[in-house]
């Protein structure tokens, strides 16, 4: 790896598109996957082999229309000759090592590109704004200090304000387009050898300004974080027996969103999408007979509660659940929430690394001896 | 007329090789326990996917019994660890959402455990009669 920091020519965005132009050009990649600007103006994540399209290349739209690495799973499932670039946000970057990890996507032809997230905003939101290229210079100028406030008028994701990993990070990042800590005019790039030298890139070390900036950013996502999921945890705790899971989830119309649009719930066929729980009329009327009352949809607190058995230990976080939910339920606060005790138990941070396996995955003998064990033996 | 007593609902989610084999003994050895389980047979306690507990449990089951081979005895090979693991996930979420995991035992039985099988019901049982009925039993908007 080569850390250097270039002078920006015109603007970020165009030197972000002159990089991965000239890594479609000298044949580094042969494809990329990459959000571009799309008639209608909102930015979202496209394949592109042609060269001159870059043009409309735009990873810096704080935007998240979906979490691109369900896209990098359809690319590379099941192979592909192409060298593929995929450029991700450090969220989508996160996904997809779980992807990977559970034999959804592959990368073996393919190179994590990752930029900087400075923050994304609802994707209505950012489609309405009038200016996005003010939108996106006002989010640069705070990335220099690492202290980032949305542009006025708008208000981030929800998942993006409690985001303390917004920096790609790990070994399987190859090429990272860093923002944060960067003095204005400039961009910061951290590159796998073999980039670097595609790329003629000179090493001068990592801007004086990025630690702190980092630590600065982190710093306050992780407070923010922390306060959220008190409160989430404050609002599931304080009634017993699953009463407030039962409030969250009231509004709940069962359209599924929050499943389609997660990026770890892989499965081609969700038990929930099968005839499993369509039952004969007369059981219906069983049930509501033994309980008083039946909701229809039946099974609400079931799907969310399998959802969370699923893959909570593998949720990093990324927010699509809620931005789809028509019911503006925090699925995801809730997600992270129970997601960061589970995930404790087996000391997992998903999308740390390719290395580990997750939860669900492997076991071990030595862990969790006291359970089904007889007591007092 | 007095209250009948409360009388616990048990689903037990048994494996074919140990547990359901022990509970075979205990009957075929006519060593007596509660009538209160309904068991499940499985081929291993590591294909029990949580979501037929949680099921159990939201419609009003009073505890849930996954049993298994003793670690290093499972049948294939690695079947109850995985089913150990996604035992403590779901006791996880269920005591974040307030819910009693208690509720929910996991144990070890060996197909020559008959005896252990049967004081294993009868010491769930007591215990869900100390607990008292599964709240969730009359939630009908769930």
């Amino acid at each position: 790896m080569i850390e250097t920091t270039i002078a920006v020519e015109s603007s970020t965005k165009h030197t972000v598109q002159a990089l991965l132009r000239s890594l479609l050009e000298r044949g580094t990649v042969d494809a990329l996957l990459v959000p571009l600007t799309l008639p209608g103006g909102t930015t979202a994540p496209t394949l592109v082999t042609n060269p001159q399209a870059l043009d409309q290349a735009d990873p810096l739209a704080p935007v998240l229309p979906i979490n691109a690495a369900r896209a990098a799973s359809q690319l590379t499932m099941t192979g592909h000759s192409q060298k593929l670039g995929l450029v991700l946000r450090a969220c989508e970057i996160r996904a997809l090592v779980e992807l990977v990890k559970f034999q959804q996507a592959n990368l073996d032809q393919a190179l994590i590109i990752g930029i900087d997230c400075l923050g994304t905003y609802p994707l209505a939101d950012y489609q309405a704004a009038d200016n996005k290229d003010q939108v996106v210079d006002d989010l640069l100028a705070g990335a220099t200090s690492g202290e980032l406030t949305p542009h006025q008028g708008l208000a981030f994701r929800s998942a993006c304000q409690i985001c303390e990993q917004p920096l790609p990070q790990g070994e399987h990042v190859a090429l990272t387009l860093g923002l944060v800590g960067v003095e204005p005019g400039q961009l910061y790039l951290k590159a796998r050898d073999d980039l670097a030298e595609a790329l003629e890139l000179v090493p001068n070390g990592t801007p004086p300004g990025r630690k702190a900036a980092a630590q600065n950013l982190i710093a306050a996502r992780t407070q923010a974080r922390d306060e959220a999921l008190a409160e989430v945890r404050q609002r599931l705790g304080d009634q017993p027996n699953m009463q407030g899971l039962l409030q969250e989830f009231s509004a709940c119309i069962r359209c599924h969103n929050c499943m389609i649009n997660c990026p770890i719930c892989y499965c081609r066929e969700c038990i929930f999408r099968t005839p499993t729980f369509e039952h004969e009329s007369q059981l219906y009327f069983q049930w509501a007979e033994r309980k008083g009352t039946v909701r229809m949809m039946p099974d609400t607190l079931l799907f969310h509660l399998t959802r969370l058995n699923h893959m909570v230990t593998s949720c990093v976080g990324c927010g699509l659940c809620t931005d789809a939910c028509p019911a503006d339920i925090p699925v995801a606060t809730l997600f992270r929430a129970v997601g960061q005790q589970a995930q404790a138990i087996f000391d997992y941070h998903p999308g740390r690394s390719l290395e580990e396996a997750a939860p669900v995955q492997e076991f071990r003998e030595d862990e969790l001896t006291s359970m089904g064990e007889r007591p007092g033996r | 007329m007095a209250a009948e007593e409360f009388e616990p609902r048990i689903i037990a989610f048994l494996c074919n090789w140990c547990t359901y084999t022990g509970a075979d003994l205990a009957g075929t050895s006519r060593i007596q326990y509660p009538p209160n389980i309904r068991i499940i047979r499985l081929m291993c306690s590591g294909g029990l996917d949580p979501v037929y507990v949680a099921k159990a449990l939201l419609e009003g089951a009073d505890g849930v019994l996954i049993g298994g081979c003793h670690p290093g005895d499972c049948h294939y090979q690695s079947g109850n660890y995985k089913a150990r693991r996604r035992v403590a996930i779901l006791q996880s979420i269920l005591d974040q959402m307030g819910f009693d995991s208690d509720r929910v035992w996991l144990r070890w039985i060996s197909a020559s455990e008959g005896q252990y099988f049967a004081d294993t019901v009868t010491d769930m049982v007591a215990a869900l009669k100390e607990k008292g009925p599964n709240p969730l039993r009359h939630v009908g908007a769930i």
